[in-house]
């Protein structure tokens, strides 16, 4: 008898009033897991996957609800339990690790006091054993000083940390099942390894069952005995992590295993840089110095990307090159001229000439323009373009980034998140500039669509001969794309050079600590990589 | 925006001030007599000929209440509008601008505040000459230091967003920052301030006619008629009330459609019940 059996799982929205449609989100979905087994469940955003694994705790989010299916979990019919009977499931026998731990733990209390809780709530220990097993749980999660950890309050110890806690905190009432929902999505790629690694050792220790849930397969390839990929909600492909990694039976299984294969032909850098940063140091309102001594340059129609963890500057240097944040010293050339240090005090022109692409393509276009008039304004600003003149130029740039005339009355909120990062790159696109700074661009997407942004970047740079700065953590993106890579660690630059010579051993240890985490899909490959470690990140 | 998806409670509130703001416009053809003229005994009763009554003159109360309705109307109307431009538009540049003058508008804003708006406005009203447009204008500015916060909140939230950062690396003005990134995105709180506003203008001119430094006789706002008429109630006479009413049920109906519209505006109202 399998711990969890999920059966013609079916989980739909709750409709407010008569006239709103109901939305399928989780249609048809069944699956058994076995005791001591990991299920990894893959997906893009809206697949349902942490639908799916809140369900086995019989929870449904605020406007859903479980409409048909059965749900046993250790012999117990979830569908039919009383209220009491849930109380009980949750905490002892199913437990949950979020996303984001920041957000999971009350910032008031020592971690000590909110991991054992639980346990100690429902009796399962008493409080002198439940913190010693946390202890055990604390050394088995690579915690440093194990015995004095737990007294520590949440804002004390570090991202991946907190992480960590959180799995001991689900842990620690020995549960049977814990459902992991992208618990290091938000981790830096140098932290991520290391909580995985940690969560793995600390699932076998506790001879526990997992549902693993993540958007990344090369993440899941690695902890997850058999995984389930799903789309739109419903099952596309099931089977053992090796069989859909090495034979993957559906189209989308197959496109996500072969996703981040991109390459582009590395160009040799010439002597005309556009931009040029030279030995800048930046503070934000003369606090602690986040750039020291840094310089890079990228040259017209090449790709420079700057790398590295978060924290290490990377987003200030962009700062600091459009002019939000003026330096403390060195200075910004373009086309060899200086560029004045704020925004205000740069011309229009020098202002056209360097773009900018941010992160959060959300945020980043007014909810309250349409469309046509978001790419229309860069037009009129800067080239002084009127009404039909305008409007088919904006139809140019809808057109080059691969969308049509139907989205010129749109506004934001009818776009899905790469529909709006492609809008953002036509912006930009429309002042014409020589420059286009990429702060994380891809990162906010899923693979796929990511993806696609870079395959259409590439596109560009070959038809306008644009040059790009392209911040990222992700080293598959560099791989695809860049020319040159800068990479940053706490402020500094630590390499800097062409593609072939930064990947191309030997390395600094930093940049090897880096090129070795990026998860690779393969089996054991993790194993792998921790043993052969040479230094850890900021952040560990 | 969809009539269907209006609550009742809001259709009410909007009902019930459209009928008022039509009976303000026509209310020579509305009220059966002049509200200034003496047309019966003092304090009748209700009757045939008068609906509501006479005053304290022998003016009859309905016509004075429509008539009044007018003064009310422009005077709350009027201050609003004025309170709100000038609050937004100081808030919002307060919050684009920044800096040192952003802290002498905003400290400037906090002292008039710290001042009880009643008395203040008593000691001003009672050294400038009384007439409407002094009135509007002390009002409007008593107000305008509440709509500035709350304009300049709403206004440094907007401008830490990424698509108020990228217009300023375009190297947009601050005029155009404000008009056509900020404003679109902070109008729907806005103007469901407004209607609070509005309610509370009609309160506080109806107080500072009572105090008898609103409008003055023989116009009437609808305060003013509630003072005119207080004695009455110690003799068991309800002319006073009827205004009263007024005031009531006019305050509100702005409520009600001011509820509605700030409940658009909050994004907490999502999903259904739950489990």
């Amino acid at each position: 008898m399998p711990l969890v059996k999920v059966r013609n799982l079916r989980i739909e929205t709750v409709p407010r009033d008569k006239n709103t449609p109901i939305t399928v989100l989780v249609d048809d979905v069944s699956f058994d897991l076995k005791k001591g087994r990991v299920l990894g469940l893959i997906g893009e955003s809206g697949a349902g996957k942490s639908t799916i694994g809140l369900s086995v705790l019989a929870y449904a989010r605020n406007g859903c609800a479980i409409t048909g299916g059965e749900i046993f979990v250790n012999g117990c019919d979830l569908m039919k339990a009383s209220d009491a009977d849930i109380r009980e499931l949750r905490g002892t026998h199913v437990a949950y690790v979020a996303q984001s731990a920041a957000a999971g733990f009350n910032p008031a209390h020592r971690l000590n006091k909110q991991i054992i809780e639980a346990t100690v709530r429902h009796g399962t220990h008493n409080h002198h054993d439940a913190l010693k097993y946390a202890q055990e749980l604390f050394a088995q999660l690579g915690l440093p000083d194990p015995a004095n950890f737990g007294s520590r309050f949440p804002h004390q110890v570090s991202g991946g940390q907190l992480q960590r806690a959180m799995t001991a905190m689900a842990l620690c009432s020995k549960p049977e099942l814990i459902v992991f929902d992208e618990p290091t999505t938000a981790l830096d790629v140098t932290t991520q390894i290391d909580v995985l690694a940690a969560i793995k050792r600390a699932i076998h220790f506790a001879d526990t069952t997992a549902l693993y849930i993540t958007h990344d397969l090369a993440v899941v390839a690695q902890i997850a005995d058999e995984i389930m990929v799903l789309r739109h909600g419903k099952m596309v492909e099931y089977g053992s992590t090796e069989q859909i990694l090495h034979q993957p039976r559906a189209k989308y299984t197959n496109q996500l295993v072969s996703v981040r294969k991109i390459q582009s032909d590395e160009k040799v850098a010439t002597d005309n840089a556009v931009l040029e940063m030279c030995n800048v140091d930046a503070a934000y309102g003369g606090g602690i110095k986040v750039l020291l001594n840094v310089s890079m340059s990228v040259c017209a129609g090449q790709t420079l990307a700057v790398v590295g963890e978060s924290g290490s500057g990377k987003s200030t240097a962009a700062r600091v090159m459009t002019g939000l944040l003026p330096p403390l010293s060195g200075e910004v050339l373009f086309n060899k001229e200086p560029l004045q240090p704020t925004t205000e005090q740069r011309s229009r022109e020098q202002l056209r000439d360097v773009q900018m692409i941010s992160q959060m393509p959300d945020v980043a276009l007014n909810p309250r323009q349409r469309i046509g008039n978001i790419i229309g304004r860069p037009l009129t600003f800067y080239f002084g373009m009127k009404r039909s003149e305008r409007r088919q130029r904006v139809i140019e740039l809808l057109k080059a980034v691969e969308l049509d005339e139907s989205y010129l009355q749109r506004l934001p909120g009818q776009l899905s998140g790469g529909e709006k990062q492609r809008v953002c790159i036509a912006r930009a696109l429309a002042a014409k500039p020589q420059v286009i700074i990429c702060d994380e661009v891809t990162s906010a997407l899923d693979p796929l669509v990511a993806d696609d942004i870079l395959k259409l970047l590439l596109k560009l740079q070959r038809e306008t001969n644009v040059a790009y700065i392209f911040i990222t953590h992700d080293i598959a993106t560099v791989r695809a794309i860049a020319d040159n890579i800068v990479v940053m660690y706490q402020g500094k630059v630590i390499e800097i050079g062409s593609k072939t010579e930064v990947f191309s051993p030997p390395h600094h240890d930093y940049t090897h600590l880096l090129l070795s985490s990026v998860p690779e899909m393969k089996l054991g490959w993790m194993e792998e990589v921790i043993e052969q470690r040479r230094m850890h990140s900021a952040d560990n | 925006m969809n009539w269907r998806e209006v609550p009742w409670s809001a259709r009410v509130g909007l009902f019930v001030i459209l009928v008022i703001v039509v009976m303000s416009i026509f209310a020579p053809l509305v009220a059966p007599y002049l509200g200034s003229d003496i047309v019966g005994d003092v304090w009748e009763s209700s009757s045939d000929q008068f609906l509501f009554g006479t005053d304290n003159l022998g003016r009859d109360i309905f016509s004075r209440v429509v008539y009044g309705g007018r003064t009310t109307l422009l005077i709350a109307f009027a201050a609003s509008v004025i309170s709100f431009t000038l609050g937004a538009v100081l808030g919002f540049f307060a919050a684009v601008q920044k800096g040192w003058l952003d802290q002498l508008l905003s400290r400037g804003n906090d002292t008039l505040m710290s001042l009880p708006t009643l008395i203040f406005a008593l000691v001003v009203l009672s050294v400038l000459p009384t007439n409407v447009i002094t009135l509007i204008l002390v009002m409007a500015i008593l107000d305008a230091t509440r709509v500035y916060r709350l304009g300049r909140a709403i206004a440094v939230d907007i401008e830490a967003q990424d698509y108020v950062e990228m217009a300023r690396l375009r190297g947009e003005k601050r005029m155009w920052i404000i008009l056509f990134e900020i404003l679109p995105n902070a109008l729907v709180p806005l103007i469901a301030e407004f209607g609070l506003r509005f309610s509370f203008a009609i309160l506080f001119l109806s107080s500072l006619s009572f105090l008898g430094l609103g409008v003055q006789p023989p116009d009437a706002d609808w305060g003013a008629l509630v003072k005119e008429n207080k004695d009455g109630i110690a003799f068991g006479i309800s002319a006073a009330l009827v205004p009263a009413t007024a005031i009531a049920i006019l305050t509100v109906s702005v409520n009600l459609v001011a509820d509605w519209l700030l409940s658009k505006t909050s994004n907490l109202q999502v999903g259904g019940e739950g489990n």
